[in-house]
């Protein structure tokens, strides 16, 4: 059995990383051209990685499935990112900066990671003003901060609604700039379908080209995973589209271990499913809690618009439930209370949905202000939904928005199998069982810029590589696999499409695995999606050819592997007994209805091993030690 | 709701395409584009026809992935507005409504309603960047910048590279998108050290792509899903000339 060592430094907490980076192994400058480096993905992780280690002197080769790795899917994070500069003078440190993010996360992370992103959060600020990144200012030209849910102190830089673009753009702008210069291989619209395992390191990668259809090999001497989270298991989500976990995925079935698969965000701030046709849930940046009151009719059934009923008539449930935080608890809570009151019968709408009003605020401190702050926000809602938040409230739903599992890493953000690392969302690492908000750009950018271009001159300085091209067996044996994987989803001919059934396992998880999650819906979706996965091979009708641009054949692979991930999430939350974070196991609640953690017994990361479709991973588990912060029951009242 | 659809339909980019008819029923107001011709997709399928192939992400309007040339115009009818967020409420039942790619040389045909835009990645690498590199560049509020700057940076840097400006031009020209670019990085004091070769460089790109030369009637302007203004247009030019006179390649 496979030892998890998670390589986390000795020695005190603030001098880790520091004293990790002075005894990691280095590449002398002169050697760095010798390595070269596949990155998938280009979002705020996989860019800014790509820069990072190109600048270094690697020879980097960058993948992304999109037209132009400006549009990783990175680009639609609104509110903002955190750091710990404390620039308000409110009291913010790095140490806080942690203690919020291990206590946010439900205690469910690796306090040395969480130090180190803590500590790196500054330096991403700087970084970013450095390359031209417009954050929002104040009128004496000083960064302006504002505050952001499951936190009491005002640490999230902004850029209007649009933090999450003008970062990428900003890594974006690093990346083109090595790609003019020679030292990055852009290759758009290729999707990684394999990856290659050689002699027990990563060294390659199978891909389709999207354009041609062609199936084409890549070797290196280090495989960088960055292609985020596997949200759209649940087919409704906030992530994009084409969003998927086939990367991640194949990387497991190759022997890299997938943590904490059962950690799933729920955003609480989203526009409402409005009908079967739906393609995808459209989030609104929680930043809009800061101005804006939750709350629904104290009523059941009670149909009046609500400007006509009375403040007397209303139920604050956040504010009266938790008068210390109020609307700007973290997000799992939320979510989770306003699932409470719609299972209660008080939802508005199709009643699955909740107010979040901004009258207050508007009388408080004028249209315009509002207008200033949100205003894309709003005109964006008002866009989907033709009504206008200016005038009356914003209905709003919880919805599937980030995943905190992912692939296990250690402390050097490398997985299981020795030179794939994973960076991003789409490692398990630092956000523990609840992701807080403006968190995962932060974490994206330090993964990318300053720490993986640090551990993985480790990596090389301390490992013998042979040479190895694309003709090696291996590629060519993947490559035939895959080829023969299209060919079957080509022939099959059945008659449901890969939407269809796509969206069957998404309805599926979101009742038995989604906001609240309990032994029996556990076994019986742990039953149902074998059963979904033999209808999928037996009966999906997947068109055209595969030497083509061809998008259903896309989906249908990312679907394919949708429907076995699907199943290790479900094992992992019915394993994990406690609820804890994001995940809400109704067994293991307080009188009070709160998240119930079980810390003698579930106090570990769970990193499963792949032991074949229709066969039980095996779970081995990363014992999780808090010699910091405190073990204490959260509580945000 | 009904709706009759004429779908640019090419096989490939060597192909020659052409408009085919479409008819869909059951349009529900409140489906967006795309989920309107997902349904149309999800039809073509079970028929047996190659559906229509269409590029989107993000189906949140930030992405700037979709791409669709709607009734003759860029994003369709809207106002700063993607295809993803324009929804079928502002169409009438029963119209005709047709679907067309961007057209320009520099923007070639993949498939169906897919264009190529490497050419836009390409005037980037060649200078829209700061040549910072990753590393302890200087605390960021040691360099104060007026909140009207920072705005006027923001208000260009808000381009999604989506290419609607060179749809919509008649002389198909990228200037509102490299103007963008140009304008977010010399209104920035970060910006300033390149700024001449930036220009020269962005500027030389765009017409080796072989997009056209503005001739200032404001169709990219008009269409743009995200308000870029003209006046970037403008900054470009005296960007471009003061680069001509003042640089000098070391």
């Amino acid at each position: 059995m496979t030892v998890l060592d998670s390589k986390v430094p000795g020695g005190p907490l603030e001098k880790k990383w520091d004293q990790h980076k002075f005894d990691l192994k280095l590449v002398n400058p002169a050697n760095k051209r010798k390595f070269s480096v596949i990155v998938v993905g280009t979002g705020l992780a996989g860019a800014s990685a790509a820069a990072s280690m190109a600048e270094l002197g690697y020879n980097v080769l960058n993948f992304c499935f999109q037209d132009s790795p400006r549009r990783a899917h990175s680009i639609a994070a609104q509110g903002g990112i955190n750091a710990a500069k404390n620039y308000p003078n409110d009291g913010d440190s790095i140490y806080r900066l942690f203690y919020d993010t291990v206590k946010g996360g439900d205690f469910r992370a690796r306090e040395a990671n969480v130090y180190r992103l803590a500590q790196v959060s500054n330096n991403i600020i700087d970084q970013c003003v450095a390359q031209g990144v417009p954050f929002a200012r104040e009128y004496g030209g000083m960064l302006d901060n504002r505050s952001f849910g499951g936190a009491q102190v005002s640490r999230t830089f902004y850029a209007r609604g649009q933090t999450g673009q003008q970062l990428l753009l900003g890594a974006y702008s690093a990346l083109s700039r090595q790609v003019g210069e020679g030292n990055v291989k852009m290759y758009e619209r290729r999707e990684m379908l394999e990856l290659a395992v050689i002699n027990g390191k990563a060294r390659g990668i199978v891909c389709r080209n999207l354009v041609s259809g062609d199936v084409e090999s890549y070797t290196a001497d280090a495989v960088v995973l960055a292609t985020g989270g596997y949200g759209n298991v649940f087919y409704l989500s906030t992530n994009a589209m084409n969003s998927n976990v086939t990367a991640a995925w194949r990387a497991h079935k190759q022997g890299a271990f997938f943590a904490n698969p059962c950690f799933t965000q729920i955003h609480p701030t989203c526009i409402p499913v409005s009908g079967d046709h739906q393609s995808k849930l459209t989030l609104m940046s929680e930043s809009l809690r800061n101005d804006g009151r939750v709350w629904v009719p104290k009523k059941k059934g009670d149909t009046r618009p609500p400007e006509q009923i009375p403040e007397s008539e209303r139920y604050y449930y956040l504010e009266e439930k938790y008068p210390s935080f109020g609307n700007l608890v973290p997000r799992d809570v939320a979510s989770r209370n306003g699932k409470i009151v719609c299972d209660e019968g008080l939802g508005v709408g199709s009643g699955q949905s909740v107010y979040l009003d901004f009258a207050d605020a508007i009388n408080r401190l004028g249209e315009d202000v509002v207008r200033a702050r949100y205003g894309n926000l709003f005109d964006m809602y008002h866009h989907i939904t033709d009504e206008n938040p200016y005038k009356m409230p914003m209905k709003i739903f919880p919805a599937i928005h980030y995943t905190m599992g992912g692939l296990w890493v250690d402390y050097n953000l490398m997985s299981t199998i020795p030179g794939l690392f994973v960076l991003g969302e789409a490692n398990f690492s630092d956000h523990g069982a609840n992701r807080l908000g403006a968190s995962a750009l932060m974490q994206g950018l330090a993964d990318g810029y300053f720490v993986l271009p640090y551990t993985i001159g480790g990596y090389f300085a301390g490992t013998e590589l042979e040479d190895v091209d694309n003709n090696h067996s291996v590629l060519k044996d993947l490559e035939n696999q895959s080829t023969e994987k299209t060919n079957k989803l080509l022939t099959i001919n059945g008659k449901r499409t890969v939407d269809d059934i796509h969206r069957e396992l998404g309805k599926l998880l979101w009742e038995d695995c989604g906001m609240a999650r309990n032994e029996a819906g556990l076994k019986d979706a742990k039953e149902k999606i074998p059963k979904i996965r033999e209808e999928f091979w037996q009966n999906v009708k997947v068109p055209g050819e595969a030497g083509e641009f061809n998008q259903e054949l896309e989906k249908a692979g990312r679907v394919a592997d949708f429907l076995e991930f699907g199943e290790l999430m479900v094992t992992d939350a019915l394993d994990r007994k406690e609820s804890c974070g994001g995940h809400f196991r109704e067994e293991s609640q307080t009188e009070e209805g709160e998240a119930l953690r079980d810390d003698e017994n579930y106090a570990y990361a769970a990193a499963w091993e792949f032991q074949g479709v229709d066969k039980e991973s095996t779970l081995h588990k990363e014992p999780l030690t808090f010699e910091h912060v405190k073990l204490t029951q959260r509580s945000y009242k | 709701m009904k709706l009759t659809l004429k779908i640019w339909r090419q096989k490939n980019a060597q192909a020659k395409g052409k408009l085919v008819t479409y008819q869909l029923d059951d349009i529900s107001p409140d489906m967006s584009f795309l989920e309107m011709l997902d349904v149309l997709n999800q039809k073509l399928i079970i028929e047996g026809d190659d559906p229509v192939a269409f590029d989107n992400d993000c189906r949140e309007g930030i992405c700037g992935m979709c791409s669709l040339y709607i009734g003759g115009r860029a994003h369709g009818h809207e106002t700063e507005t993607t295809v993803c967020q324009l929804h079928m409420r502002s169409f009438d039942d029963g119209q005709t409504v047709t679907i067309e790619p961007w057209r320009a040389k520099a923007l070639p045909v993949i498939k169906d309603l897919v264009v190529d835009r490497g050419a836009f990645d390409r005037i980037i690498q060649a200078g829209g960047f700061v040549s910072t590199k990753t590393g302890a560049p200087q605390d960021a509020n040691a360099l104060p910048i007026p909140k009207q700057d920072a705005d006027k940076a923001m208000d260009a840097a808000a381009c999604i590279g989506c290419g609607a400006c060179v749809a919509s031009c008649k002389n198909a020209s990228a200037m509102l998108f490299v103007s963008a670019k140009i304008s977010q990085l010399a209104l920035l004091p970060q910006g300033q050290p390149e700024r001449d070769k930036r220009a020269l460089a962005m500027v030389h790109q765009m017409d080796m792509e072989g997009f056209g030369n503005c001739t200032n009637e404001g169709e990219c302007e008009a269409e743009c899903p995200k308000a870029i203004k003209m006046t970037n247009i403008a900054r470009l030019f005296r960007e471009y000339y003061r680069a001509t006179f003042t640089y000098e390649e070391q």
